[in-house]
């Protein structure tokens, strides 16, 4: 039986420590998300305002342009933007994931001659800085056709999380008691069944935490996204560096709006995998 | 049913972890594999059962040549030492996982279910999750999940290795209970003697993948085979003692010079009687076949008491005569003294004779 611990047995000082730390570091997000609800004069004001009157009027400014002429408002492109980074990001990252998991699968039951030589050269294609390799495949890009379009962008987001993936889903499989799927072949079950059936309900935590983990990395994504995505399928933080430098100068209400209307969905999936992705960090390092 | 196992052999690299073996299984009988850890039991177990390959040699289960066929195709069950439950899964799932394979209907499934369960009492935990039981319901439910088809052979990796002494104790006779109700051949690998003992028809010791002896355990404990043998079987261990004959003496009596300078004579059985004089041989007696005298006699040892260990209903001693430790084992009750002069009687019966590591000759047959 495991033992419980209730809330507060750590006692009120070391609650409050906990409480400071915790606030130095989610403060630079509290101040974004307080500044999207800031008038502009209210956002410039020095010294900075913590009480001040909420508006609303950036997040509608997000999704309408009001012309400087009239009052006529003009729908922009944000919801597009929205769309193609959450779908972008979300079928490139699980699209890795099912790839890293099956090469994972086999780099661990079925090693090959020289096993350790080919996970280190996968490993390698992460180990050089994104700007070398951006010119390469932006002409590369060009010539094929795939710059601007969906396909592009999610192969190279796909390639990106693929040795991310087998690195991580490989600890994961490594960890598991071979003899459980010993059993299963044993008991009759076909190699197809022995994956899913035995392997895969044992590191759902770990798939659960490697697609958050490639999911944020590729959701912040900006170089490529900037040189690779075209008017059609341009992400939010491309969208966000062209609201830049606007006659009026950067419109940080503006901007702040956006981040914090960006952090949402991240927020919302990494919620809804919290007992997940915790299982999957500490995955392995509680032996049975 | 049978299984059959003909020169069978395992290699890995250079090592040579199986090395030629032939063993037999017959229906309804339980083997087991006995030996030291890195013996090669396990590795002839998972040969049996399809997840290693067969070097050389063949494997007939049930007169059918087996070692080209895949684990799952060979119809044979078997349970694994940390017990292999599938965690994601109840306890009714893990118990009925194999029978999908089967083809059975969904009333077949629950019929054959709620009897393991019943057989085994596990019907209390059959909703929960393997993380969520203590080790003795695990090992139920991973012999449920083996028994519940009705395949050619059961194989056993460790069975009670995990669980504590009671527990261990109890498992033993059930499982023992619902093997005899199986009648298939059975195979069991174990390290530790008293389960092969209390559990197996036939014990088949292992050493750096051969075998050394297969037997039933009476004859495995009271005509070992060698030295090996001799000396893993039985606790505490044998007493072995080099010794040279003297020559036969008239009546089925020999002399031997034990190093040190002791002599003893002993009644060696007519067996002996082509040892040539001078022959360097191995003198075995159990500790518990040696009796304590206070007086010299002819068959005896005089030795000092060197450190007594109280083991409950017995007293285990450890005699010194100047060049041997020589383990007796005597009734609590005994009055033993360390430092104390005493002498250690082979009584007439109870001694093997090995010459060249192998057995020569067991006084004590039938007696052990």
């Amino acid at each position: 039986m495991a033992r419980r611990f209730d809330i507060g047995t750590a006692g009120w000082g070391r609650s409050a420590l906990a409480f400071v730390v915790g606030l130095v570091y989610f403060f630079p997000v509290l101040w974004i998300i307080l500044t999207a609800f800031k008038t502009r004069p209210d956002a410039l004001a020095i010294p900075p305002k913590l009480f001040f009157t909420p508006t609303l009027d950036n997040f509608r400014s997000v999704f309408f342009r009001t012309s400087s002429s009239g009052d006529s408002s003009q729908a922009t492109d944000f919801v597009l933007y929205f769309f193609n980074s959450i779908f972008i990001a979300g079928t490139a990252v699980l699209l890795a994931v099912i790839i890293g998991t099956l090469a994972a699968y086999a780099f661990s039951r079925h090693p090959l001659r020289g096993n350790d030589t080919y996970l280190f050269i996968i490993l390698t294609t992460r180990m050089m800085p994104p700007i070398i390799v951006i010119i390469p495949i932006f002409l590369m890009f060009r010539v094929t056709g795939l710059a601007g379009g969906y396909w592009g962008i999610l192969l190279l987001y796909t390639a990106f999380n693929i040795p991310f993936s087998i690195w991580l889903v490989k600890s994961f499989f490594d960890e598991l008691n071979p003899e459980i799927e010993d059993a299963a072949r044993m008991n009759g079950a076909s190699d197809w069944r022995v994956f899913f059936g035995v392997c895969i309900p044992q590191i759902l935590a770990g798939l659960a935490a490697t697609f958050v983990f490639g999911l944020i990395l590729t959701w912040n994504e900006f170089l490529f996204a900037l040189l690779l995505t075209g008017v059609e399928t341009r992400t939010v933080p491309v969208a966000m560096a062209r609201t830049l430098g606007g006659e009026v100068g950067a419109d940080y209400g503006l901007l702040a709006a956006i981040v914090t209307l960006f952090l949402i969905p991240i927020f919302f999936v990494t919620f809804l995998l919290q007992n997940q992705l915790l299982r999957g960090v500490t995955f392995g390092t509680v032996k049975k | 049913m049978s299984i059959e196992l003909r020169g069978a052999t395992k290699r890995y690299g250079s090592l040579t972890a199986v090395d030629a073996i032939d063993l037999d299984i017959e229906d309804g009988q339980v083997l087991c594999l006995l030996g030291p850890s890195g013996c090669g039991k396990t590795t002839t177990l998972r040969m049996i059962a399809g997840l290693e390959r067969c070097d050389e040699g063949d494997i007939r289960i049930g007169g059918r040549r087996v070692n080209d066929l895949a684990a799952r195709e060979r119809d044979v069950a078997m349970s694994f030492q940390f017990y292999a439950l599938y965690p994601s899964l109840t306890v009714a799932e893990n118990l009925v996982f194999p029978l999908h394979a089967e083809g059975l209907s969904r009333a077949e499934i629950e019929t054959k279910l709620a009897a393991v369960a019943q057989v085994l009492q596990l019907e209390p935990i059959l909703e929960r999750k393997p993380g969520q039981l203590a080790e003795g319901e695990k090992q139920r439910v991973a012999v449920g999940r083996s028994i519940i088809r009705d395949p050619t052979c059961f194989l056993f990796d460790e069975p009670l290795s995990r669980l504590d002494v009671q527990l261990r104790e109890t498992m033993r006779g059930e499982i023992k209970e619902v093997l005899q109700g199986l009648s298939r051949p059975t195979v069991i690998v174990t390290h530790d003697q008293l389960e092969a003992l209390t559990m197996a028809d036939r014990i088949a010791v292992m050493r750096d993948g051969r075998i050394e002896q297969v037997d039933t355990p009476a004859t495995v404990f009271g005509r070992p085979a060698n030295l090996f043998v001799a000396g893993f079987i039985g606790t505490p261990q044998m007493n072995l003692l080099p010794a040279v004959l003297d020559g036969p003496g008239e009546g089925g009596r020999g002399t031997f010079r034990i190093e040190g300078g002791q002599s003893l004579s002993l009644d060696i059985g007519a067996g002996l009687a082509e040892l040539p004089s001078g022959a360097e041989v191995v003198l075995g007696i159990r500790p518990r076949n040696l009796e304590i005298l206070s007086e010299a006699a002819a068959d005896s040892l005089s030795s000092t008491i060197d450190l007594i260990e109280p083991m409950g209903a017995e007293t285990l001693a450890h005699l010194n005569d100047g060049e041997h430790d020589i383990r007796v084992v005597t009734d609590w009750r005994t009055s033993l003294a360390e430092g104390e002069r005493v002498h250690a009687r082979f009584p007439p019966g109870s001694t093997h004779v090995f010459h060249g590591e192998r057995l020569l000759g067991s006084a004590g047959e039938g007696r052990a």
